[in-house]
């Protein structure tokens, strides 16, 4: 704590600021979480009583999340998406890391730079480039040589790749920070030793950097899953849950049960957050 | 494992360039295939120009289109300009909060702070602005408390106007303002702050001569990833702002989903991110700093 020759209704006045500023971030998060136990129709006062029902009732009007089938589809495509996504930006960021942290190549620096892009191009963009580019690859295949390519039309495959395109880069820097620690002078021990390369790699390296990877691969679960922007170009029949909910939001009107979807989704990333702190700081007890 | 004096260096030389090639490949693929082709093919779809039914040619009609109708660039600059406000209150209100986690907090509620500062971040745009129009909408929650207080006596509808929308975006990228200037003013030493007072300085020079340098790698890096977020975004000002809340990645939709006028959509595409880039580019220069020690830096 910072000792100042401030006066205490200053300090006062500050942390009423801070707490009006959490009661800002909390309150729309509370509204959309508290109206999935309202026993109504409407997401919307008055409070009609505590129910379960947006959760577990299994007939119509108030179907529950868990019998809902669409909403089910939903969660269970980003579900699939999420861990291809974030199996394949681990590998792509680990792989970066060392290029980034071991490596010595002619320009690395503008290389680094070009490595960060994806991070500060608009989402929607990297969206429709990826979409225009597979339509044309496709459309070039079909005309030419006669070949109907099914993955390169809008479709999970693409929903992946595009997610990938930008989420590598958030990868890439969580696990390069982690591999700039490293002290070298343990993998020469160990090859001094007589340890083979890949099994110093194995023994080593890896371990060390694991923390990193948990949490790059549960940051990339947690981003691909809430992702909106950049899925809404490249979605195909096979819509993950957040294009279902906007769905039903814009068409249907929101019932409680998106509110039972919100709570679930709070409930689980937050614990996925948790996991990854608790995962980093174990890093620095050992 | 034997070694030979020469052949083993030799070996060893072979093997680092090998691994090095390895390294780069999977790199090199996802910065070619999925950055750099596909903004090309972008560039390549917006110069075409429709002369006949399936027949195209080269040109710049798609971007004299964009010229000739106001509305069009009307949405660009609106929503340039409006993400530049929203980033600039991002800064002034995230700034202090940023502040009080950093160097005035405890150390046992620093950590509770700033951990319930990112829990919003994990949660959905979605989610969140649902969370908006539960409490804003004319039957919403402060409409329905308002009456239930007397203090109006009918309901009052707060979506759909610029304010709204302003509110909504800055409730959404206000973490990652907060994230980098923690992390930034963290790594200062107070004993700048304090010698700052001790040398005459009050609270405003301190932070004026002081403070704001020293944060300036994590103001310049969180306004950018903030202005990005807020002009690339597409679901609060749609949702908050309703259907005539006239944001650009909205007419970036409209052309390739509702009109399937892809040519226009990537016109519209590139003239969107000349112009993220360039509002970028110049706040970078303005502030002295560069892409490699603000956004780059993790």
């Amino acid at each position: 704590m910072l000792a100042q020759n401030r006066s205490t209704p200053f300090l006062w006045g500050f942390r009423l600021y801070v707490a009006v500023f959490f009661v800002f971030l909390a309150s729309p998060l509370i509204a959309a979480g508290a109206f999935a136990f309202n026993d109504s129709l409407f997401p919307a006062l008055p409070w009609q009583g505590f129910t379960l029902d947006w959760f577990f009732n299994d007939t119509e009007p108030k179907l529950g999340m868990f019998h809902d089938r669409r909403l089910l589809r939903g969660l269970y495509y980003s579900f699939v998406i999420a861990v291809t996504v974030s199996a394949l930006s681990v590998f792509v960021g680990t792989t970066n890391a060392f290029l980034f942290v071991r490596g010595r190549f002619p320009a690395k620096n503008f290389f680094y730079i070009v490595m960060v892009i994806p991070l500060v191009i608009p989402g929607v963009i990297l969206g429709i480039s990826i979409l225009v580019l597979a339509s044309d690859t496709a459309n070039y295949l079909e005309n030419n040589l006669d070949l109907e390519l099914e993955f390169l039309r809008p479709g999970i495959f693409l929903v992946v790749l595009g997610q990938f395109s930008f989420i590598t880069t958030i990868t890439s820097l969580v696990i390069t920070a982690r591999l700039k620690k490293f002290d070298e002078t343990m993998e020469e021990a160990a090859l001094n030793l007589g340890a083979s390369r890949a099994r110093v790699l194995r023994t080593i390296t890896l371990p060390f950097l694991r923390p990193a990877m948990i949490a790059a691969g549960i940051v990339a679960f947690l981003v691909s899953f809430e992702n909106f922007n950049t899925t809404l170009f490249l979605v195909g029949s096979e819509a993950p849950l957040t294009i279902t909910m906007y769905d039903r939001m814009a068409k249907v009107g929101s019932t409680p049960v998106l509110n039972a979807v919100s709570f679930f989704l709070m409930v689980g990333s937050g614990l996925l957050a948790l996991l990854s702190i608790l995962v980093q700081r174990d890093k620095s007890s050992r | 494992m034997l070694r030979f004096p020469g052949g083993g260096l030799m070996l060893q030389k072979d093997f680092r360039r090998l691994a090095m090639i390895l390294l780069f490949a999977p790199f090199a693929l996802w910065i070619a295939l999925l950055v750099v082709l596909p903004h090309i093919g972008m560039i390549r779809l917006s110069l075409r120009e429709k002369v006949a039914p399936r027949v195209y040619e080269f040109g710049f009609a798609n971007y004299l289109d964009f010229i000739n109708e106001p509305i069009y660039w009307n949405t660009l600059l609106r929503t340039g300009s409006m993400s530049l406000l929203v980033t600039a209150l991002a800064l002034l209100i995230g700034f202090p909060i940023a502040y009080y986690i950093a160097k005035l907090a405890s150390n046992r509620t620093r950590g509770a702070l700033f951990l319930i500062c990112l829990i919003p971040l994990w949660v959905s745009d979605l989610i969140r602005a649902f969370g908006w129009i539960l409490l804003l909408r004319e039957t919403g929650v402060i409409s329905s408390f308002l009456q239930w207080a007397g203090i109006v006596n009918q309901p009052i509808e707060f979506l759909y106007n610029d304010v709204t929308v302003i509110i909504g975006l800055v409730y959404t990228v206000m973490l990652f303002m907060i994230v980098p200037l923690v992390s930034t003013l963290d790594g200062m030493d107070n004993s700048m702050i304090e010698a700052g007072y001790n040398l005459g300085g009050n609270g405003f020079t301190v932070l004026r001569r002081i403070i704001v340098p020293y944060a300036m790698p994590g103001i310049v890096s969180g306004c950018i990833v903030v202005f990005m977020l807020t002009a690339g975004s597409y679901l609060t000002p749609i949702l908050l702002g309703g259907k005539n809340s006239s944001w650009f990645t909205e007419q970036i939709y409209n052309q390739f989903i509702t009109r399937f006028n892809w040519e226009a959509g990537a016109a519209f595409g590139i003239l969107l991110l000349l112009f993220t880039s360039t509002v970028i580019w110049l706040g970078l220069k303005l502030s002295g700093q560069t892409l490699a020690n603000t956004v780059a830096k993790s």
